[in-house]
């Protein structure tokens, strides 16, 4: 599904050059929850950005859908973007003078679709993730900011990706709303689709069913979780 | 990304901020109207100097005496002094040149007239019955000068509705007086139509006798001042002033071209001469109203760059969920040019509304062409285009990862 081959990523920035990531190597499985986990500076978001396509890898190999990405043009990547990987970011990135539906239809401009199939693809993906239909008319400056994550999250949905990328999506919410929103992405793995949460807190890549945990650029350890936090067992 | 949804994109774009974007287009809206107004002005000019050309004869040829040569070296008088050309040429013409419609011989002085205790100084024409024709000349009572007048050397004249007015006053019936033309007792039978005195001399302030009145009692002579040729079309007016030339040499016995004894003038070239000074008035009118569309075209620039760095993390999201880099380029030159499109709409209206003002109010003609509207449109989207490239090949270049981190 997902296979990462000996990936290197340098940075070079005048004659310094930094090692982000050092012939990293795993394997996500299709159905897959995955917390990448470390702490800032561990190469984690270099990571992110060579799994959603948004850069590629020095070296190595990056596998979606059993596609080699890492060698891809930017309109390539940005084709790979659109069909297979949806982004929920930490500070939501929604467009706030434009309406929820909008929002959430919003990568389908790019395709060819008529109004009514956006408005009616955006208001599946909108039930998907949980928002309530009395919410989908108001401007999104208006949510709160749960509500503003799981349009996001819905707007992440629509093209029906491969791959749901989550970058810290709880890093801008109080606690409480961090776990509704956490709770909204075990329920997207329950429907079957494969989620990668990237993290530095242990506490959040706990939701997950198993934990990549990065540092300095290598992996450091790769396993399931064992006492995963749920709805039902911890409130 | 088909082409409605990059025209939504774009509304809802220059919507979010309507303030900034009103005042961007008052920029293009200027300019543009500016250059529809003083446009306007130009043609109006233009249209009504042509028109009054126009008004003095269509298809009009006119054929003058040059100088009156004193030999070699000898002392010239002014041109068209000269008593060169007679009715016998302007018989030739009539005869000898297809495509000829009419033409209208005419001697033409200044005397003294008298009526009872009135009198007034003013130009006298002798001429035949074809001038009406030629000159646009249309009668508002009684009759003009006839074939049986000229033959008979009838002692008869048609005035111009503004000697009427000072021989006989306003209102007064002439026609059955008598008036007196350098001493000589002529009947009046007939005052022609007004044509309001715009420039080039007043048509209405005339006096028209037979020609052959004129030279046996008046001039004295068989000479004529000139003669007027009126071409079957426009398109024969080169071709007739050609022929007329080449007959009058030969008549005249002249070899050599240089050293002919009159001049042939034709209209078309007067209507140039005058549209090229209104045409270079325009050019000169509209570039400075084309500095205003520039200084509006810098303004759309500045709002896109702003735009641009304003939207930087929406273009990085944009590219995040797939969009390619023509994509974002070519929403943000929709933008633009929907801005200068709209502005160019609104000052192509303003620039009309103007105009009408300036020629109810100022009492200039103007004439607002489509050409003028058509340009002005095509050069407001080049604006768009223009002005709006630049800050669109900005934000498309712009790297998501960076875009998506920028405060």
């Amino acid at each position: 599904m997902i296979e990462v081959k000996n990936v290197t990523k340098i940075y070079q920035s005048g004659n310094v050059e930094t090692k982000a990531l050092k012939n990293v190597s795993f394997v996500i499985n299709k159905g897959e929850f995955v917390a990448i986990m470390g702490p800032s500076g561990s190469g984690k978001s270099t990571l992110m950005h060579i799994l959603g396509a948004l850069d590629t890898p020095t070296s190595g190999q990056y596998f979606l859908d059993g596609q080699d990405v890492s060698k891809l043009s930017d309109d390539e990547l940005a084709d790979i973007r659109m069909q297979k990987i949806g982004f929920v970011f930490q500070s939501f990135n929604l467009l706030s003078r434009a309406t929820v539906l909008r929002n959430v239809a919003l990568p389908l401009i790019y395709t060819n679709t008529t109004a009514k199939e956006r408005d009616e693809k955006a208001k599946k993906a909108l039930a998907s993730a949980g928002l309530t239909e009395e919410h989908w008319h108001h401007l999104s400056n208006q949510l709160s900011g749960g509500q503003m994550q799981r349009v996001a999250i819905a707007r992440a949905l629509i093209n029906n990706p491969a791959i749901i990328l989550a970058d810290e999506p709880t890093g801008n919410l109080d606690t409480k709303t961090g776990e509704i929103v956490l709770f909204s992405f075990q329920d997207l793995y329950e429907q079957g689709r494969t989620v990668v949460l990237i993290t530095h807190e242990r506490y959040v890549a706990e939701h997950a069913e198993r934990i990549i945990s990065i540092r300095d650029g290598f992996i450091e350890s790769d396993e399931k979780v064992k006492h995963r936090k749920q709805l039902n067992n911890h409130i | 990304m088909n082409f409605r949804n990059l025209l939504q994109e774009a509304l809802s774009a220059l919507t979010a901020n309507k303030a900034r974007s009103g005042l961007t287009i008052l920029g293009i809206v200027i300019g543009i109207g500016s250059v529809i107004a003083m446009v306007s002005i130009g043609q109006g000019a233009s249209g009504q100097i042509q028109a009054s050309i126009e008004s003095i004869g269509s298809n009009l040829i006119t054929v003058s005496p040059g100088f009156a040569a004193g030999g070699a070296g000898g002392v010239r008088m002014a041109r068209g002094s000269a008593t060169t050309l007679t009715v016998e040429d302007a018989l030739a013409i009539a005869e000898q040149i297809p495509l000829v419609a009419a033409v209208a011989p005419e001697i033409s002085r200044r005397y003294q007239i008298t009526q009872k205790s009135l009198n007034t100084n003013t130009q006298v024409i002798g001429t035949v019955d074809t001038y009406p024709e030629i000159k646009n000349i249309q009668m508002e009572s009684g009759l003009f000068i006839s074939e049986q007048n000229f033959a008979s050397l009838a002692k008869v004249a048609i005035l111009g509705p503004t000697t009427r007015d000072d021989l006989f006053g306003e209102g007064v019936n002439p026609i059955g007086q008598t008036i007196k033309i350098n001493k000589i007792s002529f009947k009046v039978i007939g005052v022609t139509k007004a044509k309001g005195g715009t420039g080039f001399g007043s048509q209405d302030d005339m006096v028209f006798v037979p020609l052959s009145t004129a030279q046996r009692f008046l001039s004295s002579d068989e000479y004529v001042t000139s003669i007027s040729v009126q071409a079957a079309d426009k398109k024969a007016m080169a071709q007739v002033q050609n022929d007329i030339t080449q007959l009058l040499l030969a008549q005249h016995n002249i070899s050599d071209p240089t050293l002919a004894d009159f001049s042939v003038i034709n209209q078309a070239d007067l209507v140039q001469a005058a549209t090229q000074t209104t045409d270079t008035f325009t050019m000169l009118l509209a570039s400075i109203a084309g500095i205003s569309l520039l200084v509006g075209g810098i303004g759309i620039m500045n709002m896109m760059l702003t735009t641009v760095t304003e939207r930087t993390r929406e273009i990085g999201l944009r590219k995040a969920i797939g969009a390619k880099k023509k994509y974002i380029s070519m929403q943000f030159l929709a933008e633009s040019v929907m801005l200068t499109f709209l502005g160019g709409a609104t000052g192509v209206i303003l620039g009309w509304i103007i105009s009408i003002l300036i020629s109810r109010f100022g009492g200039i003609t103007t004439e607002v062409s489509l050409s003028a509207i058509i340009l002005a449109f095509g050069v407001s989207a080049a604006i768009g285009i223009i002005f709006g490239y630049y800050p669109a090949r900005k934000a498309a270049s712009f790297n998501p990862i960076e875009a998506l981190r920028y405060e």
